[in-house]
């Protein structure tokens, strides 16, 4: 009978470990489908692609020729929905610019690295043999550090979209992300926190097997003790498959706490704003981009997010223009709603067209058909970390770029009112 | 203090009514049914499809999914198990864990991966005592359990199925010959473990109302835990395993670590069983070599 038990129980701990699957961070699903390469005669009859999505006295027409961009990402595997997010969007903004500019074109290849740190290198080497002079990419951390490694021996200018983490641009001066690194995600609340409810008695509950959102909730943690704010209430949870938070939130609601800060998926989430209404515990919740889905949840009760404030880089339901624009575009050709991965991949190009504007109309006119990527390398290098150089894009405003190359912007705050994101 | 013991006793009742489909299936079949957490997950579904699309009202919705997963576990039973009443142990255990996964994947391809969040079937308003507030679905869940656990020690006790089941459980070749249909008792129990099953995830759902194709297996887990607890194969040991381990579990999420909580947990049910190996309440078998 012992022995019988003591198998059963390992027998257990195998089927709970297999139990907790992980809740993907938004609702979109994977198309499968890739871009082929040299976009430029595809026609697109619905995009409204004349004016670009930034403003355009950042665009200068003293940039002429030809520039070939490579992206690399995963197109096939499990992780293809960030590599096609980032292909099918930086073909988007490429068609949209050859569209709009008569003497600057684009010539777009994007290569398949399947979430994969030697294939991102193999990928990279084929975009070389092409005569790629500037990468966007890798879309995901791990091959992008590889390949960021391979580029900076080259000299090869590298805009990564998507690949977040600070290890992916340590010690290179040629790798700029568009994305926030994970630690800046928590920087930004807790600004906003002390800006904007300066009395709050702040509390905060995350997941702490989870490396995005323990991420965010240490950079958080020393933010706030930075700015001279109180956390009363940290508590945390094992997974996203869990299902009572009455202990967290009885834990905040003893301390008195009247904002709730939750760096989490909107999975959980939603589970903490029901289990909080039916408790009678009434705060201010914050989110990051995590949150943002919240309101797609099939079946949830939209009043109990009323009120709640996201702050994300990027948000497919916000309601200005630039994102409808786009939103649009992305929707009516690879029918589905772009992901945050997409913005940024689209940020990415235009932040590179006005780079080069930038650097075009500083110096009387550039001409990028016959320039090696050597060359273009430090002229954007020195473009980038010139402090003067700010671009406006979906996925915030004022982005500019440190000796590192990350990016510091303000995220977006929305705001969920009567059912809908309201932007601030 | 109150009301962390509340919500642990609200929570203990959930597992203790899941953990009763462990114990009976065991008792009576010497087996344990896997999938017995995946049941949970499609009562929840039935429920929420019920109530969702054919617009049911909370307590025939509930009986839906009951009735569908009763009818479940009697299809199981006889497809999956029956053939291999007479394999080894060993044989029965995987195929519940196929059956496990044949049901997490079906749910996969029906209702897809995106959560869905489950209506409000329990909709009263909650109670406040002093400075606290319990949700009704807290209370109901206690107040369910309570009944289920009379209802079944009195049926187990003294109707004549119940006595059959019993006997079933005690010698089946004995209780053959006694002109008590083997079969049939077995598949009355799984009928009633899959029902009960159903009631477990409405309540648990309304409470935690986030439905998806793994919803049922974590509880499944700790509820398969609270029988080994308690005593697998006892009835009232079930129940005192459930709702000890959903004590616990909150408490020391409350009192010592909220990372750690599932850590205690499993250390104390394994220093339980390192004292008495047959549960709280289990017999004493002595197997015969």
């Amino acid at each position: 009978m012992k022995k019988h038990i003591s198998f059963l129980l390992a027998l257990a701990l195998c089927l709970s470990l297999s139990g907790c699957g992980t809740v993907p961070p938004s609702g979109t699903s994977g198309s499968g489908s890739s871009t082929s390469s040299g976009d430029t005669e595809d026609s697109m009859p619905t995009t409204p692609g004349k004016t670009p999505n930034i403003p355009t006295a950042q665009l200068s027409d003293q940039l002429t020729g030809t520039l070939k961009l490579g992206t690399i990402g995963p197109l096939t595997g499990g992780a293809a929905l960030y590599g096609t997010s980032v292909a099918n969007a930086a073909s988007i903004a490429v068609q949209e610019i050859n569209t709009f500019s008569e003497q600057f074109q684009i010539e777009l290849s994007s290569q398949d690295d399947e979430h994969d740190a030697e294939k991102s290198v193999n990928a990279y080497n084929v975009l070389k043999d092409w005569g790629a002079q500037i990468i966007v990419g890798s879309s995901t951390s791990t091959p992008c550090a590889a390949v960021a490694a391979e580029a900076y021996a080259d000299r090869m200018f590298m805009l990564t979209p998507s690949a977040s983490s600070p290890d992916v641009n340590k010690g290179k001066d040629n790798v700029f992300q568009v994305c926030f690194s994970d630690p800046n995600m928590g920087v930004a609340p807790a600004h906003f926190i002390a800006e904007n409810f300066p009395d709050a008695r702040i509390s905060m509950i995350y997941n702490n097997a989870d490396s995005y959102s323990s991420g965010v909730a240490q950079a958080f943690i020393t933010e706030t003790e930075k700015l001279g704010l109180d956390i009363l209430s940290i508590t945390t949870f094992p997974d996203d498959n869990t299902i009572d938070f009455s202990v967290q939130l009885s834990k905040a609601m003893s301390k008195g706490t009247d904002l709730l800060f939750l760096p989490i998926y909107y999975t959980p989430a939603s589970l903490i704003m029901h289990q909080a209404d039916a408790m009678g515990y009434d705060s201010t919740i914050i989110g990051v981009d995590g949150m943002d889905g919240i309101l797609g949840l099939k079946g949830f009760d939209t009043s109990l997010a009323e009120g709640v404030i996201m702050l994300t880089p990027f948000s497919a339901s916000a309601g200005d223009p630039a994102t409808v624009q786009f939103v649009e575009a992305y929707r009516a050709k690879f029918k589905e709603i772009p992901s945050q991965f997409a913005a940024d991949s689209y940020d990415a190009v235009y932040i590179l067209y006005a780079a080069l504007s930038y650097y075009a109309e500083a110096n009387g006119g550039l001409d990028v058909t016959n320039l090696t990527y050597p060359e273009l390398c430090e002229l954007l290098i020195d473009v980038f970390t010139d402090s003067d150089f700010s671009v406006d894009g979906l996925t915030g405003m004022g982005m500019t770029w440190n000796a590192t190359g990350e990016v510091n912007k303000l995220p977006s705050t929305v705001v969920i009112k009567n059912g809908t994101y309201v932007g601030i | 203090m109150l009301y962390n013991l509340i919500n642990g006793i609200s929570l203990g009742s959930v597992y203790a009514i899941i953990a009763l489909g462990y114990t009976m299936v065991y008792g009576i079949a010497k087996m344990l049914n896997f999938a017995h957490g995946d049941v949970i997950m499609v009562g929840g579904y039935m429920a929420y499809c019920a109530s969702a699309y054919m617009g049911l009202p909370a307590l025939p919705a509930i009986l839906f999914s009951m009735l569908v997963c009763t009818l479940l576990g009697i299809v199981i039973e006889r497809l999956a198990y029956k053939p291999l009443r007479n394999a080894t142990s060993l044989a029965v255990l995987i195929t519940a864990i196929g059956v496990s996964y044949f049901l997490q994947n079906a749910a996969l391809l029906i209702w897809s991966s995106t959560p869905v969040f489950f209506p409000k079937l329990i909709d009263l308003p909650s109670i406040k005592l002093g400075h606290i507030t319990i949700s009704a679905a807290s209370i109901i869940t206690i107040a369910t359990c309570v009944v289920i656990m009379i209802a079944l020690s009195l049926f187990t006790n003294k109707t004549k199925l119940g006595k059959a089941m019993r006997a079933v459980s005690e010698d089946k070749g004995a209780a053959q010959l006694m002109g008590i249909h083997v079969n049939g008792t077995i598949s009355l129990t799984f009928a009633i473990g899959s029902g009960l099953a159903a009631v477990a995830g409405v309540l648990m759902l309304s409470t935690s109302p986030l439905l998806m194709p793994t919803t049922g297996s974590m509880p499944g887990i700790k509820a398969f835990t609270a029988a080994v607890f308690g005593g697998i194969g006892s009835i009232p040991g079930a129940m005192l395993g459930g709702i000890l381990l959903g004590v616990i579990e909150t408490f020391s999420k409350a009192y010592i670590s909220t990372a750690l909580s599932d850590a205690i947990v499993f250390s104390i049910l394994i220093i339980v069983l390192l004292v008495k190996p047959t549960g709280l309440l289990g017999k004493q078998v002595r197997e015969k070599v």
